[in-house]
């Protein structure tokens, strides 16, 4: 009996052993390189209750593609380095420091040292290379793959010790190290069976268990309620302290309610129920301004990146298919009608019909918002009939007796707006440029149409004619609007999917485009891009009409609450908020 | 039983024809000054006051800031006040007088009598917003007139519709019966049993993404109206049945009369009590559908007004809650509406009676 408690016991013994050395080593000892913010120190404790539109649909970072699922997984993941969404500058975040070759093409990144995911196990860089491993497979269906994509190439990634990694990238590209934002860091730990197995795409549904996630986020899954709330709960392992050497994040738990509609959500911010508002409409925001006992504070972040817009129909594959819009195509295809249109919207009607002044009227694609890259030189005009009249007229259009318009063939310049009818505020920018147009004798109708029906038409059949959009870059710098200015873009809307740029300004647009994006001195690229704005406005395949304020509201005792004009505009410091007592 | 005495009663009958006298007179008023409506509106109802989006109506005032009197009224000229572009105020320095009978933007009365004057206005360039302003600073007052014509029309016309061919074919259906009021009936049932909102939505999808407004209002009313003929063809029908088999028809048919003459000269007049009943009960439904079809985007489009899509605006909770002034179209729509109930209430007493 003695004799098979001995053989138990080194069985035991020599299990213990092997385990220990067979599992990566366990960096438990190392310091943690932690990194220091410099907001006001706070105090620890409190839930924020913020809402959604939507519930989450994954919280699997490879597979989210939705707005929802996308603000959930920025609370519990990190990315190597992180785009400022206050001064709009990359820092440092997993990684502790960053050098770029001198041809720029290779990235030397030094990883934070001794910090772990939210389940305590360690973060190395055999965790970044299974990260872009991932990424950049084909079978993982991430959308982040694209944005790892340069020049059709992907970046390579390889470890150099286990706190640093190299990252190639297969041509030369300005501001790369914004290429790292957003790009979350997963736990191979958790991951990597399920990956080589090809089951990734089954992981961390919104149904997982807390034990099952992990992440380098502030915040880790705590519970799941279908179709009312997901709960988050403090990281204690979070790799961010304030000056006094206190452990963010501040707040012990987070709370994303679903509250579909700006109705429904309105008054429950009014009760208290929630603490943050965010992207308020214009409307909305006045209405709790007047709110005599608020015990909340709003504010206009200004400007915002988004711009919204009115963009002909000028596709190509219309041809022979839909013969009704290849006949107005002749209108749209005509400088001299684009200029007209563009000189008869009334910009700063609409910044007050639908902004009620909380928005700017633009003359380009780069708001105020961004004015390191935006071209101040180009200012919108204001709305002049007689001048669009004039230049119509100049182009051989003429008039009836009842004063409709008729191009040099007699036809009736007649066509529509689309619209998608769950945005309001682009429906009334339709209803107002449609007015404007029935000044110059144009025959314009606006059709709201279902978003899906919206998207259907412009992005797919092609079958519309005019349409009001707004587009948005989740970043300042002109790479994150790429795809919308390439010729081959698939963002391109006037005319997608060409396979050579279809006019002489297009091909220009590409060129430029392609050399900013290698041009790595920052005056250049400026010079580059603002000849990109100068083009659209003279061109006008869109016409860009206005874009809003950033408008959130947040409860008064919520302190280091500093809304952003990138997204996501109210949490990008989530870590340091804190209750006042 | 009940009914039966009622309708012997002779003072009650005396009452119920005045009431009934009066809900019409009412109505009548109400579709004349839809035919004016151009000349109560001051203003085209498409024309942007882009400085006055939701400005609260307008106040009429016949004393002045320095407590003088006026004989005619007049209004002060608004201004935003900074800091809230929301809120407009009054400036009193800003005195502009109402006149009736004034010039102003050219409008046409039912399509052909073009004209320019209005019932009312205020000097240039003062503006006079009766029931305040929607998103775009349009005079909600001059939209819900011009509003009305297509609100109040389009239930007419489609029961027109409804009811020519609920007749037509109830009467055939009753009349000949055998197939062909076997294929009618089926025909009717199928109609009764398609959920009617979706089948509107469907065909609206269907057709080209660009109406004008007029092709708009002409779908809406054949659609509306086309939906609606089962109900008054199964009553027509049965009316039709009971009567093909009474004595007088018996007797004209005896007589030689050919199936032609004896549906004109002795059935379908017995049914007018039946069609005008229907009539009542068709037409505010068909305005009530008018409503919620413009109401919900697939009615008549901007910027032609209608009630529907006016009160379309309101779906905003903020809207709702801060310009009761927006409301204006659900307020007149509920007087509309009661109007019409009574009406068909009181027109279908006599027919219950006398069955």
């Amino acid at each position: 009996m003695r004799k098979l408690r001995l053989i138990v016991l080194l069985y035991v013994l020599a299990g213990a052993a092997a385990y220990g050395f067979a599992s990566p080593p366990k960096d438990h000892a190392t310091p943690e390189d932690l990194l220091t913010t410099h907001n006001p120190v706070g105090r620890r404790g409190g839930r924020l209750v913020v809402s959604q539109h939507a519930e989450a649909k994954t919280l699997n970072p490879v597979l989210a593609v939705d707005r929802p699922s996308r603000e959930v997984l920025g609370m519990l993941n990190a990315d190597l380095i992180h785009i400022n969404r206050l001064t709009h500058r990359t820092e440092s975040a997993l990684a502790k420091s960053w050098k770029v070759s001198r041809d720029g093409k290779q990235y030397t990144l030094q990883l934070r040292r001794g910090i772990r995911f939210s389940d305590g196990e360690p973060f190395d860089s055999q965790d970044v290379t299974f990260s872009f491993q991932v990424y950049l497979d084909k079978k993982s269906n991430s959308s982040q793959r694209d944005l790892l994509m340069i020049g059709g190439k992907p970046i390579e990634v390889a470890a150099l010790g286990p706190y640093a990694v190299r990252v190639t990238l297969p041509q030369p590209y300005a501001a790369g190290d914004r290429l790292f934002d957003g790009i979350a860091m997963l736990p191979r730990h958790l991951l990597e069976q399920g990956y080589r197995e090809g089951k990734l795409g089954q992981a961390w549904p919104l149904t997982a268990t807390p034990a099952q996630i992990a992440g380098l986020g502030p915040f880790r899954l705590k519970q799941y309620t279908p179709g009312q709330q997901i709960a988050l709960e403090r990281n204690p392992h979070y790799w961010k302290a304030d000056s006094k050497g206190n452990r963010l994040p501040y707040l012990d738990d987070l709370v994303f309610l679903v509250l579909p509609t700006e109705n429904a959500e309105s008054p429950r911010f009014q009760a208290g129920d929630t603490d943050i508002i965010s992207q308020v409409g214009v409307k909305l925001f006045e209405d709790l301004g007047k709110d005599a006992s608020q015990k909340y504070r709003l504010q206009d972040a200004g400007p915002g990146l988004e711009y919204n817009f009115l963009v002909f129909n000028l596709n190509d594959d219309v041809a022979g298919r839909l013969p009704a819009i290849e006949r107005e195509q002749k209108w749209f295809k005509d400088l001299a009608f684009r200029k007209a249109v563009s000189q008869a919207v009334d910009r700063q009607g609409a910044v007050n019909l639908v902004y009620r002044g909380r928005g700017t009227a633009l003359a380009s694609h780069v708001t105020p918002g961004n004015p390191a890259w935006m071209d101040s030189r180009l200012q919108p005009r204001p709305a002049s009939p007689e001048q669009a009249r004039k230049l119509l007229a100049s182009a051989g259009y003429g008039w009836n007796s009842e004063g409709l318009l008729h191009d040099r063939a007699d036809q009736m310049v007649k066509f529509s707006i689309l619209v998608s009818s769950n945005n309001q505020q682009r429906t009334v920018i339709a209803n107002l440029i449609q007015q404007d147009l029935t000044k110059l004798g144009m025959q314009v109708t606006v059709v709201p149409l279902e978003f899906r029906s919206f998207v259907q038409r412009v992005l797919e059949t092609h079958n519309y004619e005019t349409a009001v959009m707004g587009f948005a870059s989740g970043d300042t710098d002109p790479n994150g609007e790429i795809n919308f200015w390439l010729s081959s873009g698939f963002n391109h809307f006037w005319n997608l999917g060409q396979k050579k740029p279809a006019t002489d300004w297009e091909a220009e647009i590409d060129g430029l485009m392609e050399k900013q994006l290698t041009t790595r001195d920052q005056k250049a690229r400026k010079k580059l891009y603002d000849r990109v704005q100068q083009i659209v406005a003279e061109e006008l395949p869109i016409v860009v009409i206005a874009s809003p304020h950033i408008l959130v509201g947040s409860k008064l005792k919520l302190k280091n609450f500093e809304p952003a004009i990138l997204g996501p505009y109210t949490l990008h410091n989530v870590e340091e908020l804190f209750w006042e007592e | 039983m009940r009914h039966i005495d009622r309708q012997l009663d002779a003072p009650y009958l005396m009452r119920h024809k005045r009431t009934i006298r009066w809900l019409v007179g009412f109505l009548l008023l109400l579709h004349l000054a839809a035919l004016l409506a151009g000349f109560l509106a001051p203003y085209s109802p498409t024309a942007q006051n882009r400085e006055f989006p939701y400005a609260a109506p307008t106040r009429i005032h016949f004393v002045d800031a320095s407590g003088h009197f006026h004989l005619r009224p007049f209004v002060y000229g608004m201004e935003q006040s900074s800091g809230d572009r929301q809120i407009y105020t009054a400036d009193s320095a800003n005195v502009h007088s109402l006149r009736f009978l004034v010039r102003g933007e050219g409008y046409s009365l039912a399509g052909w009598w073009k004209s320019n004057l209005h019932l009312f206005g205020v000097d240039a360039p003062g503006k006079v917003f009766l029931l305040g302003t929607d998103a775009y600073g349009r005079d909600q007052f001059s939209r819900l007139w011009f509003g009305s014509q297509i609100s109040l029309v389009t239930p007419l016309v489609a029961t027109v519709i409804s009811l020519g061919m609920g007749v037509t074919l109830g009467a055939m259906a009753g009349f000949w019966g055998g197939w062909v009021d076997e294929v009618i009936m089926r025909i009717a049932e199928l109609f009764l049993a398609i959920p009617w909102l979706y089948l509107l939505f469907a065909v609206r999808a269907a057709l080209p993404l660009s109406i004008s407004p007029v092709g708009a209002f002409l779908l809406l009313v054949t659609l509306i109206g086309t939906v609606g003929w089962a109900r008054p063809a199964r009553l027509i029908r049965s009316v039709v049945l009971t009567t093909r088999q009474q004595d007088f028809v018996l007797s004209a048919r005896a007589a030689g009369a050919s199936s032609g003459s004896i549906l004109r000269q002795h059935i379908l007049p017995q049914t007018w009590g039946v069609v005008v009943t229907q009539a009542a009960i068709l037409i505010p439904q068909y305005l009530l559908a008018e409503v919620t079809l413009s109401f919900l985007g697939i009615g008549v489009p901007e910027p032609t007004p209608s009630w529907g899509n006016m009160a379309g605006s309101v779906q905003q909770y903020s809207i709702l809650t801060s310009y009761w002034w927006m409301l204006a179209p659900v307020m007149v729509i509920i007087p509309v509406m009661y109007v019409y109930d009574r009406l068909a209430a009181a027109l279908h007493e006599p027919v219950k009676s006398s069955a």
